[in-house]
């Protein structure tokens, strides 16, 4: 535990010192924060509520809205929408500290001094690993509080800010989050030994942000329904991704091919 | 482990990247407390030796121990037992110093840390600077730095792969120091070098490869070996007729006069000098004094590779 505790200071120290990946850090959450509370201030002043009925919404989410009346089930429809919106802070945040991280040391030749060390394979994983997630977790869960805060003090009805803490949030907030981040990890770490530059290893990455941006969209735009199963079942698909791709992530980051391949 | 055993041991290792032989079944010793070199020209194989007596690349063939333990097969505990200064130094720029020491310390696990960094950051004129970040150092201070991190958990055998490639002559004399001061210490050193000169003060035995082993002993018997011992007479004036004086002893071969010199291959000079001496003052020779030719290892390496470069094309 000493070595992995290190090894995600050393990556804190090192990472943050680029303005880069601070403020990715900073402000990407801050910005998925303000914008879904943006969106209920306006909401909230807009008069049009009033008269909305539940056949105004998509049947399926209308029927996630048990008690709650139109103008309230509008109110938590838009509440919702900013879900999917949550869970691009554990997936970017990792995917840049681990791309800084990796790639960093391939540049600078720090890895063949810290390979030689009894420092495990799976030691540095987990520690450049955690480096990544412990942030990005951290600040999922840091706006997710901030925006619950911020919706209990516009919203005058408490039973739509209750449904922030019901089983769906909760399962995307403190479940697929942190696998979601395992992903993004992942990625970075598969990624970055294939590259020398970190903003390319980032840009590949991103592309692997696509389908949480596609779900965005997809459930925005009425195609898709965020409701307890759909979140159930990604958590059941990123558990079984984490697993195959933590696998190969190990496969690559060996001492061996660190040395003689990675270029 | 015995103190008499030796702390390292090779025997035909090999190791190719894809179908070129890196190391080709290289077989030695390294007694404890030895500074042994391992030289040769660019590509001969000396990184990929060292990296796989520090366990960080697998041989394709042969075996060897380091510290009593056998690489490929319990690499953890030969990792504890050795230091490594890999040709570039490899330190967390954003780091400082001490910040740097601090966390290989825990990589190794070492007990004490805060006392060891002060010890060696001390010992190698780092402390005044231990705060500051590793980016604002210069060459030799970085070279410093990683000495001290290869050092900091006290490793039994230490590998120093250019220790002073790159530095300033006033650095690189002061790193050179350092590692003599370590061959003191009774540590055992195998330095990779380009830099000959470097070697021949430092070494016990020096092993010259290219691909495969090509020789190894200490520089002294090598010269020996390849140049024999060239016996310098100074005199007031040589004439020629004094190499018929010389040349006659059976233990004398080749004799030659340079100037004010009598140049003669000597078998045994402590011990046959003096009966030449003695034939050259008879003669009326006026001898101002006598030294032995010592040729630079770097002639040696040039003369060893030439003829392996001949025994591979022959």
């Amino acid at each position: 535990m000493d070595r992995i505790r290190a090894i995600i200071v050393k990556e804190w120290r090192e990472v943050f010192k680029n303005k880069f990946v601070f403020f990715t850090v900073a402000f990407l959450p801050l910005m998925i924060t303000a914008l879904p509370l943006g969106m209920i201030y306006f909401a909230t002043g807009s008069e049009s509520f009033a008269g909305v009925t539940a056949a105004d919404l998509p049947p399926q989410f209308s029927a996630m809205c048990g008690e709650l009346s139109g103008g309230d089930c509008m109110m938590y429809y838009i509440v919702t929408q900013f879900l999917l919106l949550f869970m691009m802070i554990p997936v970017i945040i990792p995917m840049t500290i681990a791309s800084y991280s990796i790639v960093g040391e391939k540049t600078t030749r720090t890895l063949e001094p810290l390979l030689v060390t009894p420092v495990t394979t799976l030691e540095i994983l987990v520690g450049k690993g955690l480096a990544g997630i412990i942030p990005a977790v951290s600040a999922t869960w840091i706006g997710y509080l901030l925006y619950a805060a911020g919706a209990h003090i516009m919203v005058d009805n408490p039973a739509v800010v209750g449904k922030l803490f019901d089983p769906l949030w909760m399962t995307a907030i403190f479940v697929v989050g942190p696998l979601l981040s395992v992903f993004g990890v992942s990625i970075a770490v598969m990624i970055s030994s294939r590259v020398n530059d970190p903003r390319v290893a980032e840009q590949i990455s991103g592309i692997f942000v696509l389908p949480v941006v596609g779900l965005f969209i997809g459930q925005t735009t009425g195609f898709i329904l965020v409701n307890q199963q759909f979140i159930l079942w990604m958590a059941g698909i990123l558990l079984v991704l984490d697993s195959v791709l933590f696998y190969f992530a190990i496969q690559i980051f060996q001492r061996e091919t660190i040395l003689s391949r990675w270029k | 482990m015995m103190n008499n055993e030796p702390i390292i041991q090779i025997k035909n290792l090999s190791r190719a990247f894809g179908d070129i032989l890196a190391v080709d079944r290289v077989s030695f010793v390294i007694n404890p407390g030895e500074v042994f070199g391992l030289l040769g020209p660019n590509g001969a194989g000396k990184t990929t030796t060292v990296r796989m007596l520090a366990a960080l690349l697998e041989p394709t063939s042969g075996e060897a121990y380091v510290a009593g333990f056998q690489i490929g097969k319990e690499d953890q505990k030969i990792r504890r037992k050795i230091g490594l200064l890999p040709e570039a130094p490899g330190l967390y720029d954003a780091l400082t110093a001490e910040q740097n020491l601090a966390f290989y310390g825990a990589m190794y696990g070492v007990e004490e840390i805060s006392r060891q960094i002060k010890h060696y950051l001390e010992f190698l004129g780092l402390w005044n600077r231990r705060h500051e970040p590793v980016a604002t150092f210069s060459k030799g201070m970085r070279q410093k730095l990683a000495i001290a991190r290869a050092l900091l958990h006290e490793p039994e055998v230490l590998f120093l792969d250019e220790p002073t490639s790159g530095l300033d002559p006033q650095a690189a004399r002061l790193v050179r120091e350092f590692i003599a001061g370590l061959k003191g210490e009774g540590r055992t050193i195998i330095l990779c070098t380009h830099n000959l000169e470097e070697a021949d003060r430092l070494c016990d035995r020096v092993a010259f490869v290219n691909g495969h082993l090509v020789a190894l002993d200490s520089p002294k018997v090598l010269r020996r070996k390849i140049f024999g011992r060239k016996v310098v007479f100074h005199l007031v004036e040589a004439k020629t007729e004094f190499t018929q004086v010389v040349e006659p002893f059976d233990f004398v071969s080749e004799v030659q006069v340079v100037e004010n010199k009598i140049l003669a291959s000597v078998e045994d000079p402590e011990k046959n000098n003096p009966e030449v001496i003695r034939a050259l003052v008879e003669e009326g020779a006026e001898i101002q004094f006598v030294g032995e030719l010592r040729r630079r290892l770097e002639d040696v390496y040039l003369e060893l590779m030439k003829s392996a470069e001949g025994s591979n094309n022959g």
